[in-house]
C-alpha cells in the first residue's frame, strides 16, 4: 500500500514536470503551428540564469529568470520566427532545430560544456514524512506547479481577450486575421506564456537536480515532444495527459524492470512511443481541427 | 514546375553531368593538393553519399526523418563486425560468439552485409512507420533511432557499449568516397525518374488527392525509405572505414543527422542540386570555422577561437540562409537545361503541362 502510494506520488510528480514541458510546447504548436525544438533551451537559459542570480534572495532570482526568458521568446519569434512563419511546417521545425543547435554552442561557448551544480532551494530536497511515506519537497513543489500553471493557463485561454483570440487563430489564423485579430500579438502572447511554463520547469529542475549542462534541453524537448504527439499535438489537454501517462511509463519501467532489463528502459519507453503513434496517429485526444482535410 | 529537366531521360543526364563533373573535378584537384585537403574532401563526399541517400526519401515523400542515422550505426557495425581481422577481433571484442568470431570478409563484401542489415531493418520498421504522416512520422522514426542507439549503446559483448570500437579496416579514400557519392546521386536520379518517384511526389504535394487517383502511398513512400536507407547505410559504412572507429554515443549521432539534414534544407531539399549544393557549401563553412577553432597564426601570436564557435557559427549561417530562403539557396529546382539541348523535348512537354493546368 505504501509502495503504491509512494509509487503513484513519484510518477505524478515526474509527469507534473513532463506535462508543463509538453504544454508550453503543444501551446506553441496549437497558435503557431511551430514544432518548437529549441523550448528545451529556453528551460536551459533559465537554468543558468539562475545560476548566475544565485546570490538575490530567490524570488528576486526566479522573477529575472521569468524576464529573461520572456525577453529570448520573443526575441526568438521576432527574429528567427516571424519572417518564416508562411512557410511549410517542416521548414520551421529545421529552423527552430537550427536556433537550438546555436543556443546550445553558444552556452558552450561562454560556460563550457561541463555539468554546474548550484544548490538553489535547499529547503526544498529535504524530504516530508506524511503519514509514513517519504516525500521529496520538490515533488510536492512538481504537483503543485503543475495544477496551478495548467489550471492558470485554462482559465487565461477560456476567459481573457486574448485567450479567445488564440483560440481562433489556433483553429484558422486566415480567418482570424480577416476579422481584425492582430496576430502577431497573440502569438506574442503564446511565446510569453510558453516561457513562463519554460521558467518553472527550470526552477523545478534546478531545484531538484542541482546540476545543469548546455545540454539538458535535449532531453526534455524530446520528452516533450513525445508526450506531445502521444497526447495529441495541439491539444493542451492532451500534452498534459501525455506528460503525465509518460512520467507514468518511466516511472513504471523503473520500479518493474529487472536489473539487466533497466539499461534498456529508454528503449520500451520510446518503443511505447511507437507502438501508440501506430495505434492512434493523432494522439490521444484529436482535435477536428489537425485532421487534414480536403 | 516548367524548368524541372528530371521528367526526361535527357534531362536525367544532363542533371548527373551538370552536378556530377564539377563534383568530380572539385574533389579530384583538392585531395591531389595533399594528404589534410585530401581527408576533408572525403569526409565531404561521405557526408554528400549520406545526404544524398536522406534526399531519396525527404525530398520525394516530404517527410522528414530524424531517424536515419540509426541506418548509419547498424550498417557500420555490421561492415565492422565483417572485416576486422579475426586475430585482432578476439581482442576487441571478446564477447562476439564463436561463429562470428571467425568470419573475415573482404571490405565490398562486408560493406553490402552493412547495407543489407540495413535495408532489412529499414523494410520492417517501414512497413509500420510508413503508415504515419507529418511530425508524427518525423518524431516515430526520432523513436526508433533512440531505440536503436540504446540497444547498441548497451549490448556491449557486440559493440563494446560506449567504449569506442576501433580497429576496422582504413581503406575510404576520396576516389572511393567520389565514386559511393556519385552512384548514390545516379541512383536518386533514377529513382525520381522511376515512376515510383513520380506517384512519390504525387503523395508529396497532395496525400488525399493522390490516394483518390489510386496512388498507394503507404507502398511508395516504403520503396523510398528502403532505397535512402541503403543509400545512408553505405555512407556509414565508408565513415566507418575512413575513420577505422565507430562509437554509439547519441550526441554524436545527433550532431551528424543535425548536420546532414542541415546541408539538405539549406541547398533546397526538394532537388538533388540542393543537396549537392547545401553539402559544398556547409562542408567548406565547417571546415572553415575547424580551421579557426584550431586557431591561426599573425605574426607571434596565436589566436584561438573558444571552442563552440564552429557550431555556432554553423547554426548562424543555416538561420540566416533559412530565414532568408526558407525554400533553400536552389528553392526545390534543378539546374535548368539549356534551350538547345531541350528544345524539341520542350515542346511536348509545354504542352502538357499547359492542359495540365487549364485542367486546373
Amino acid at each position: 500500500m505504501d509502495l503504491l502510494v509512494q509509487f503513484i506520488i513519484d510518477a505524478v510528480s515526474v509527469g507534473g514536470l513532463y506535462a508543463l514541458t509538453a504544454i508550453g510546447i503543444g501551446l506553441i504548436f496549437g497558435v503557431v503551428g511551430l514544432v518548437n525544438f529549441a523550448y528545451g533551451d529556453f528551460v536551459m537559459i533559465g537554468a543558468y540564469t539562475i545560476l548566475l542570480t544565485i546570490g538575490f534572495y530567490w524570488p528576486v532570482t526566479i522573477l529575472i529568470a521569468a524576464l529573461v526568458l520572456i525577453m529570448v521568446a520573443l526575441a526568438a519569434d521576432f527574429v528567427a520566427f516571424r519572417p518564416v512563419r508562411l512557410a511549410s511546417p517542416e521548414t520551421l521545425m529545421i529552423v527552430s532545430f537550427a536556433l537550438s543547435y546555436t543556443i546550445q554552442y553558444t552556452y558552450v561557448m561562454m560556460f563550457g560544456s561541463l555539468a554546474r551544480t548550484v544548490n538553489f532551494l535547499p529547503a526544498m530536497s529535504t524530504n516530508l514524512e506524511i503519514m509514513g511515506i517519504r516525500i521529496a519537497g520538490v515533488s510536492i513543489l512538481q504537483i503543485v506547479a503543475t495544477i496551478v500553471l495548467t489550471g492558470a493557463l485554462a482559465a487565461f485561454i477560456r476567459f481573457t481577450r486574448i485567450g479567445y483570440q488564440m483560440r481562433a487563430v489556433s483553429e484558422n489564423p486566415t480567418m482570424a486575421r480577416l476579422v481584425g485579430v492582430d496576430i502577431n500579438k497573440v502569438i506574442a502572447a503564446a511565446f510569453i506564456a510558453s516561457a513562463l511554463l519554460a521558467v518553472t520547469v527550470s526552477v523545478l529542475y534546478v531545484a531538484q537536480t542541482g546540476t545543469m549542462t548546455p545540454f539538458l534541453g535535449l532531453n526534455l524537448t524530446i520528452i516533450g515532444f513525445v508526450a506531445t504527439v502521444i497526447g495529441g499535438m495541439g491539444s493542451l489537454v492532451g500534452c498534459a495527459l501525455g506528460g503525465f501517462l509518460v512520467g507514468f511509463l518511466t516511472t513504471l519501467l523503473q520500479l518493474a524492470l529487472p536489473a539487466d532489463l533497466q539499461p534498456f528502459r529508454e528503449a520500451f519507453v520510446f518503443g511505447a512511443v511507437v507502438l501508440m503513434l501506430l495505434l492512434r496517429p493523432g494522439g490521444l485526444i484529436m482535435l477536428a481541427t489537425a485532421r487534414e482535410r480536403i | 514546375m516548367r524548368n524541372d529537366p528530371t521528367h526526361s531521360w535527357q534531362g536525367i543526364v544532363w542533371t548527373f553531368l551538370v552536378l556530377g563533373i564539377p563534383v568530380a573535378v572539385a574533389a579530384l584537384l583538392l585531395a591531389a593538393t595533399g594528404p589534410v585537403l585530401s581527408r576533408v574532401v572525403t569526409d565531404a563526399l561521405i557526408k554528400l553519399t549520406m545526404v544524398v541517400g536522406l534526399y531519396i526519401f525527404i525530398g520525394n515523400s516530404g517527410i522528414f526523418s530524424f531517424g536515419h542515422a540509426a541506418f548509419i550505426v547498424v550498417g557500420s557495425y555490421a561492415s565492422a563486425w565483417m572485416t576486422i581481422p579475426p586475430t585482432f577481433k578476439k581482442v576487441i571484442l571478446p564477447g562476439l560468439p564463436a561463429f562470428m568470431q571467425s568470419i573475415h570478409l573482404d571490405p565490398f563484401t562486408g560493406g553490402l552485409v552493412g547495407v543489407l542489415l540495413a535495408v532489412v531493418l529499414a523494410f520492417v520498421i517501414g512497413l509500420a512507420l510508413m503508415r504515419l504522416a507529418g511530425i508524427a512520422a518525423s518524431i516515430a522514426s526520432f523513436a526508433f533511432f533512440s531505440v536503436i542507439v540504446v540497444i547498441y549503446n548497451n549490448w556491449t559483448g557486440w559493440t563494446k557499449g560506449t567504449a569506442s570500437l576501433v580497429g576496422l579496416p582504413v581503406y575510404a579514400g576520396p576516389k572511393l568516397a567520389l565514386a559511393a557519392a556519385l552512384i548514390a546521386m545516379l541512383l536518386a536520379l533514377l529513382f525520381q525518374y522511376s515512376r515510383y518517384g513520380l506517384l512519390l511526389r504525387a503523395t508529396r504535394e497532395d496525400a488525399v488527392a493522390a490516394r483518390a487517383a489510386g496512388v498507394e502511398v503507404e507502398r511508395m513512400r516504403l520503396i523510398a525509405f528502403v532505397v535512402s536507407a541503403a543509400v545512408v547505410a553505405a555512407g556509414g559504412v565508408l565513415q566507418g572505414h575512413f575513420n577505422g572507429a565507430l562509437t554509439t554515443t547519441a550526441n554524436v549521432h545527433l550532431n551528424l543527422t543535425f548536420l546532414i539534414l542541415a546541408m539538405l534544407v539549406v541547398g533546397g531539399m526538394r532537388s538533388l542540386a540542393g543537396a549537392v549544393i547545401g553539402v559544398a557549401i556547409l562542408a567548406f563553412v565547417a571546415e572553415l570555422l575547424r580551421q579557426l577553432e584550431r586557431g591561426w597564426q599573425i605574426g607571434d601570436v596565436t589566436i584561438t577561437a573558444p571552442s563552440g564557435l564552429g557550431q555556432v557559427g554553423l547554426g548562424i549561417v543555416m538561420l540566416v540562409v533559412l530565414i532568408s530562403r526558407p525554400q533553400g539557396l536552389t528553392k526545390g529546382r534543378e539546374i535548368p537545361m539549356p534551350g538547345w539541348l531541350s528544345r524539341r523535348e520542350r515542346q511536348g512537354d509545354a504542352n502538357l503541362i499547359e492542359s495540365t493546368q487549364n485542367a486546373r
